[in-house]
């Protein structure tokens, strides 16, 4: 009767079963714990009872060193889950170098979804089994969570900043996409199917479904002609504004003298409120694009900018994130979870 | 052992009997019955709000109410229940009803700002009463922005307002009771003499005064963002929600422990005196009550694992949450070794107390899953959270509440119950608890997310199971409603001290007299004294 | 409050003497004193709490919007705010002098001073009017209708919804302060105070000392971000 009814969710990316060894570990320290209170609790309520309530226990008080004992153990087989989650929560929100990059966007109530290629897609998200993909993500209105349990990934998005997760499928398949964070009435409907695929299916799922404005990058130098970008971001650096050639995943200065390392979460910053953090030598002359453009062609716009500091730019542009992995946010509203430059994709 | 004199004709209760003379009250203990009667009428919203929930997820498609009802139920659900049932329940009952007792004091040092206390509450609970009649709020009870300033169509403004008002109801009542604790005590009750019950209410007195107001701003920040338009949250204009997040939590995390500790401070009663024996370790027992009462201060953002914090800090506040759970452990294992070579009595409050233990171990080694940075990314928002922190809060809070209840319900009534259905309830009661929330566990490992109305059709089976767990903890709360309610009027006189207890409340008669004792107590010997004691038969 | 007090004594029916405003739950008048400085000071604690809250936002977004902070800073009258400061400052003065005749037994100077309080309490006010309503006419009031010239002008809106959060809730802690001057000085102008007894002066100072200093954290942190000549 119970075969039926499924009590252990399916391991599809190379995070789950570093998590749920983490959780078959806890599980046994638990249950050894539990097991172990319980049956000396029902030990001695059943060989102490007294019914007649007219006798009176042993007189003992306490005891050091158990108390020490009992206070000890607990929290050195807690440092030590502490420590192996620490490690696992540290592969579950560090991507690898080379990503795939999906962009999305969440919004009451559905996901949509956009690959580099320009493919786009509502609540469906295909994925190339075998390859580390990150997605990129923010909310245009309330809060929402994308999660996708098989992979055992999760993160808020949150309007006004970039969140991100990262997998590698190891099991082609459908599986469940939810909005973990609640966000109102349709908050149940907010779920979506994602599809591993065989690399093959991927590439002629790419480019089968009939790409409408090319690439996200061709799209997003589109935008850049179009909202008239260049006439101040000149390549050669003489313009009003910074040249943008190489200047992804670097570090640059700002007037007030702060540094801030050039991500996805910068970009997009910039581009709707340029005054708030102005590149040191620069006047604020650049009006806000709020308005203007959407969170696609932001996105769109930083894929483009992402592919000004292609190969030629890369070895410059690797340096100060090869220098200090994973460093402490520069801004806060940045998110910080996206504090890491994978470079180009490919 | 003291011989009572023949006990007073005039009590607490029938002193008085005119509605002005209990509106008007400065009695402590009447202030806790009337504090239990808006409790257990919260209760009782909050549970068919439950019951519709529960009957709901029977089925994966949302057949029973809309979405939008649900979103109203669950909120209106952990409203209730949190603000209105939990964090008053074991202080503002039990703690207004016992803690002057058992200090040997008159009564709380304020009493007018204890009843003031009282009618603050009833205007908090009576928006959030408007709130539901007026269509319900849909918001969940964390209240998030954006959504809840910006998104939601529902009554977010009356329920924020009812929140906070009900806040300053707690914030007195901590105050009330810190100051009574210090300077009410009777002569020669040391602070190592105390009852443990008191310690676990000084640890709350303290959170409440250092966390309630906290939150009591955030939410009138949020209050004035949704009716004012401020912008304080508003990521439109560079606000930062998450913000709320922390403010939010750095009450409300802490406020588990307001929720928590007095039933821990109950359950040390209890067990002391169903095992004729002293508290087992009861300095360290005491102070973990402060310790847990400290520490969870320094947790909150554990519950912003995903909200996009930086992972250093996420680092550090796992970490701590992990220091916070050896106090909690420290107090399971000492009550575990009270029970070695003791008497034990198996009486109905024992009995909620064993259902405690049971319930409290799995709601608190659950947190060592939730506390895990790595396994928190997955089940952080699944039914997994709510399992645990059902357990914690009904199989811990709201058990070691039952266990205080029917342990000094005697001597609040004068009356005793029928003991063999109070402990077919509490069985009732565990049994049914564990069938509704254990498969919850296994939901969210599976990845259910919390808050969905409609769910895919491979989680129904859990979910029916849960649905059906739900209505044998109904029938055992209904059970435990009845029997109580019969003895309130019915049941047999129970006289002074009917469990032959230590502690300064059980010396005065049952129901105490209006100004508790006929001289002020003299204490000689610490809490628990039982070995010392003889016990003869009446 | 008194009068209910010994009328309540009266109905108690003790026989032996004791001072009209001892309760009855309390076993001497020390312990009752004890208790009210205990809970006045507990009472401050959450009050810190309270405004804790908006200080914590409050900083935060210094951090973030540093430019923003000091534009909306530069919106305020620092004339204004600081002919306040100097006004609070002069009516804890005022309030400590109340405390100090109550605690002596001089009657009219207690009822004197405590006026004088209230009256530096309600120049306080009046200012604080005129600033909000200078606010309102420039339309800087934050919601549907904010207006602000500026480069910063969302976080200007933020800057200025701290300002009135946290302005307002201590104007509101003036206000109830006032209140509770009013009904003291009734007190003290019927003789109800004595050296042996004069516990709700000194606790109604204990609380206007505290809503003096909160403005003393409050007049720098939003009049005085940009006045330094530099920020980072």
């Amino acid at each position: 009767m119970l075969s039926g009814i499924p009590l252990f969710p399916e391991q599809a990316s190379t995070l789950a079963p570093a998590v749920d060894n983490l959780y078959f570990f806890i599980l046994a320290v638990t249950a050894f714990f539990a097991l172990l209170v319980s049956a000396l609790v029902i030990y001695f309520a059943i060989k102490y009872r007294d019914d007649t309530g007219l006798k009176v226990g042993a007189p003992i008080t306490g005891s050091v060193p158990l108390e020490i004992g009992w206070s000890i153990i607990p929290f050195l087989v807690a440092i030590v889950i502490f420590v192996w989650s620490t490690v696992v929560f540290f592969q579950i929100i560090r991507p690898p170098d080379q990503t795939l990059e999906i962009y999305s966007t969440g919004k009451r109530w559905m996901w949509r979804f956009q690959h580099a290629d320009g493919q786009r897609e509502i609540n469906a998200l295909h994925v190339p089994l075998g390859r580390p993909v990150k997605v990129t993500f923010t909310s245009e209105d309330v809060l929402h969570d994308l999660y996708i349990p098989a992979f055992r990934v999760k993160a808020d998005a949150i309007p006004g900043r970039y969140s991100s997760i990262w997998f590698t499928a190891t099991k082609t398949g459908e599986y469940h996409l939810f909005c973990a964070e609640y966000c109102g009435t349709r908050h149940s409907g907010m779920i979506g199917t994602v599809y591993v695929m065989e690399p093959n299916d991927y590439q002629a799922w790419l480019t089968d479904g009939g790409i409408t404005g090319g690439s996200m990058q061709a799209r997003g130098e589109q935008l850049f002609q179009q909202l008239a970008c260049t006439t101040c971001h000149l390549t050669n650096g003489t313009g009003r504004g910074p040249s943008l050639s190489g200047v992804f995943g670097s570090t640059v200065t700002l007037s007030d003298g702060r540094t801030v390392t050039v991500d996805e979460s910068y970009v997009r910053e910039s581009i709707l409120t340029p005054q708030m953090k102005l590149v040191a030598g620069y006047q604020p002359l650049m009006p806000t694009f709020q308005g203007l453009v959407n969170e696609e062609g932001v996105m769109s716009l930083i894929e483009y900018v992402k592919s000004l500091s292609g190969s030629e730019g890369t070895a410059q542009a690797r340096v100060a994130p090869d220098a200090a992995p994973g460093a402490a946010p520069v801004a806060a509203p940045a998110g910080a979870i996206e504090q890491r430059n994978e470079g180009r994709t490919q | 052992m003291t011989t009572l004199a023949a006990p007073s004709p005039v009590n607490y209760l029938n002193v008085k009997t005119t509605v002005a003379s209990w509106l008007l009250t400065k009695d402590h203990k009447r202030i806790g019955l009337m504090y239990m009667i808006v409790v257990t009428f919260a209760f009782l919203f909050g549970a068919v709000f439950a019951a519709l929930i529960r009957l709901e997820l029977t089925t994966p498609g949302g057949d029973l109410v809309s979405s939008d009802t649900y979103n109203r139920l669950f909120t209106m659900h952990g409203v209730a229940m949190v603000f209105f049932v939990l964090i008053p329940a074991v202080p503002a009952i039990l703690g207004n009803m016992i803690l002057p007792l058992q200090l040997g004091a008159k009564d709380v040092a304020f009493p007018k700002i204890n009843l003031l206390s009282w009618y603050i509450f009833v205007v908090g609970f009576l928006f959030t009463i408007y709130a539901l009649v007026a269509g319900g709020v849909d918001t969940g009870w964390t209240f998030y922005p954006p959504y809840s300033t910006q998104g939601s169509p529902s009554h977010v403004a009356a329920t924020g307002l009812g929140v906070f008002i009900a806040g300053f109801s707690s914030i007195l009542t901590g105050l009330n009771f810190m100051v009574t604790i210090h300077r009410m005590r009777a002569p020669g009750l040391t602070w190592f003499r105390l009852p443990l019950f008191v310690w676990a209410l000084y640890a709350t007195s303290l959170v409440q005064i250092l966390g309630t107001p906290v939150v009591a701003i955030t939410v009138l920040m949020l209050f004035l963002e949704r009716v004012a338009g401020l912008g304080i949250f508003n990521p439109a204009l560079g606000g930062d929600p998450v913000l709320f997040q922390h403010l939010f939590w750095f009450y409300s995390h802490p406020a588990v422990y307001i929720m928590i500790l007095p039933p821990m401070g109950a359950i040390s009663e209890v067990i002391a005196c169903f095992s004729r024996k002293q508290v087992f370790g009861y300095s360290f027992v005491a102070f973990s009550s402060l310790a847990i009462a400290v520490f969870g201060f320094l947790v909150w953002a554990h519950h912003l694992f995903v909200a996009g914090i930086s992972p250093y800090s996420a680092m550090v506040f796992s970490f701590l949450t992990y220091a916070v759970a050896v106090p909690s452990a420290v107090k399971t294992f000492n009550w575990t070794a009270t029970l070695y070579r003791g008497a034990i009595w198996w009486k109905a409050p024992m009995m909620w107390v064993l259902g405690f233990m049971g319930l409290f171990l799995v709601g608190g080694l659950t947190g060592l899953f939730t506390a895990s940075l790595g396994v928190d990314v997955h089940i952080h928002d699944t039914y997994f959270v709510v399992a645990h922190f059902h357990y914690i809060m009904v199989g811990g809070a709201i058990m070691g509440y039952f266990a205080g209840l029917h342990y000094w319900w005697p001597k609040m009534t004068g009356r005793m119950y029928n003991d063999m259905l109070a402990s077919l309830s509490a069985l009732l009661v565990f049994v049914g608890f564990n069938l509704t929330f254990f498969p919850q566990f296994i939901l969210g490992y599976l990845g259910m997310p919390r808050r969905y109305h409609m769910y895919p059709p491979e989680f129904q089976v859990l979910n029916v199971m849960s649905s059906a767990g739900a209505m044998v903890l109904g029938v055992g709360y209904s059970l435990t409603l009845i029997y109580l309610t019969y003895s309130f009027f019915k049941g047999a006189p129970a006289g002074a001290n009917p469990w032959l207890a230590t502690g300064l409340e059980w010396t005065t008669q049952s129901p105490p007299l209006p100004e508790n004792f006929r001289e002020t107590p003299v204490v000689t010997e610490g809490a628990y004294e039982y070995s010392k004691r003889e016990i003869k038969v009446a | 409050m008194p009068d209910a007090l010994v009328a309540h004594a009266a109905d108690h029916g003790h026989a032996h003497a004791h001072h009209p405003a001892h309760q009855h739950h309390f076993e001497t008048m020390e312990q009752q004193a004890e208790a009210a400085t205990l809970g006045m000071w507990i009472f401050l604690v959450t009050e810190v709490m309270f405004f804790g809250g908006l200080f914590m936002a409050y900083m935060l977004y210094r951090v973030w919007y540093p430019e923003a902070w000091a534009e909306g800073s530069r919106e305020l009258d620092i004339r204004l705010g600081g002919l306040n400061t100097v006004v609070l400052i002069a009516s804890s003065l005022t309030m400590a002098f109340g405390v100090r005749s109550a605690q002596t037994g001089k009657r009219m100077a207690t009822v004197n001073w405590l006026l004088l309080t209230m009256a530096l309490g309600l120049t306080f006010l009046v200012v604080k009017f005129f600033e909000y309503k200078h606010k309102y006419d420039l339309g800087h009031i934050p919601g549907a209708n904010f207006h602000f010239e500026g480069a910063h002008a969302d976080q200007v809106q933020i800057f200025l919804s701290l300002y009135f959060c946290m302005t307002g809730l201590h104007a509101l802690h003036m206000i109830i302060g006032f209140g509770l001057m009013s009904v003291i000085t009734w007190m003290a102008w019927k003789g109800r105070f004595s050296p042996e007894w004069y516990t709700p002066v000194e606790m109604s100072g204990l609380y206007w000392h505290f809503v003096d200093i909160v403005w003393i954290f409050l007049f720098p942190l939003l009049y005085l971000v940009d006045r330094a000549g530099h920020y980072q």
